[in-house]
């Protein structure tokens, strides 16, 4: 989002020395060069990162292939039967070929959320940049996989035909707006998660060292701390269930897709 | 005091905007409180429709998120 703003300037104004909106900046990881197309930056290393342990989990998970499955294995299936049974149940039998898609998106936000929780690190999914590419390729491949597998028909979707006729064009017009509505709610939906849960911690994890300084300190931080570990917790929920709800989403425009008839 | 006036005007905004997130707290708390409410009546039919509601939280929390944007932008990008 608005990440590239002032850094180190809010110390020098009397703000918070820590800004919350800091943690969010896209630096060079080597020298202090301008951002290019192709330069390697701390999104770069945090991405390459995530698609590691994305590939560690289920190369490892799928090597040894045990009947009584090991701690890896046991996790990489469990991931697996949880999309897929998710697939299957929102978006019908004949969504299992998207199936690769969506195990690859999930697995993508999920480990891109968590790494984000770790001390020091970047979460990638709080950049609208990120999260806007994979809106964006849902809502091409839906729009996409519609007109191909229904042709024309893939506009009933807009023209609610339980509804009584006078109200169809209504409905119609405020259907088309949802769909192209669609990519922008589910971009912003993750990336505001994440980016406002990553901004509160930051904001209790300032006021910490802030008002140990001043008099109360010795009351107030022992309850910030608290707070952080409390925040903290519950973005760990959260984490989880961004990836699931966008997952989701996508299984449900996907069935739209499939299956437009109301 | 210090500040112009534009600067009061973008602060006492995005204090109105982040209004608009207590709507959506509404929203969400009605959705998973009458997914329990129902739950609780007929427990067996409740686990097939957890997926359901995590898709209506997810649309009353949207818009919140909406909101929370809106103050976000006039803090730090206006």
């Amino acid at each position: 989002m608005a990440t590239e703003a002032a850094g180190a300037e809010h110390a020098k104004e009397g703000g918070l020395v820590f800004h919350p909106m800091d943690q969010f900046i896209v630096k060079p990881l080597f020298g202090d060069g301008p951002v290019g197309l192709f330069t390697i930056t701390n999104v770069t290393l945090w991405m390459a990162l995530t698609i590691l342990c994305v590939i560690a989990l289920l190369v490892l998970g799928t090597s040894s292939k045990s009947t009584i499955p090991g701690r890896v294995q046991s996790v990489a299936e469990l991931v697996y039967g949880f999309i897929r049974k998710m697939v299957e149940d929102v978006a019908g039998k004949d969504a299992l070929p998207f199936f690769p898609y969506i195990l690859t998106l999930f697995l993508f936000i999920l480990f891109s959320n968590f790494l984000g929780l770790l001390p020091m690190a970047f979460t990638t999914t709080s950049h609208i940049a990120v999260t806007a590419v994979m809106a964006v390729l849902v809502f091409l491949t839906v729009t996409i996989v519609g007109f191909v597998k229904n042709g024309a028909g893939f506009l009933s979707l807009f023209w609610v035909s339980s509804a009584p006729l006078p109200l169809r064009p209504i409905l119609a017009l405020i259907e088309v707006i949802s769909y192209f509505v669609r990519p922008v709610s589910h971009s912003i939906r993750l990336a505001g998660n994440m980016m406002a849960g990553h901004a509160v911690i930051k904001v209790f994890a300032a006021f910490a060292p802030l008002i140990l300084l001043s008099g109360i300190g010795v009351l107030v931080t022992p309850l910030s701390i608290l707070a952080i570990t409390a925040i903290y917790a519950l973005e760990v929920l959260v984490a989880f269930i961004q990836a699931y709800v966008f997952t989701i989403l996508t299984c449900v425009y996907l069935k739209d897709a499939l299956h437009p008839h109301h | 005091m210090e500040g112009d006036i534009a600067q009061m005007g973008q602060f006492i905004g995005a204090g109105l905007a982040s209004v608009g997130m207590g709507g959506a707290a509404i929203g969400v708390g009605n959705v998973v409180g009458n997914f329990l409410s129902g739950a609780l009546r007929n427990p067996s039919a409740a686990g097939g429709q957890t997926a359901t509601m995590f898709i209506g939280i997810a649309f009353a929390e949207a818009l919140g998120i909406f909101s929370f944007l809106v103050a976000l932008l006039l803090m730090f990008a206006v």
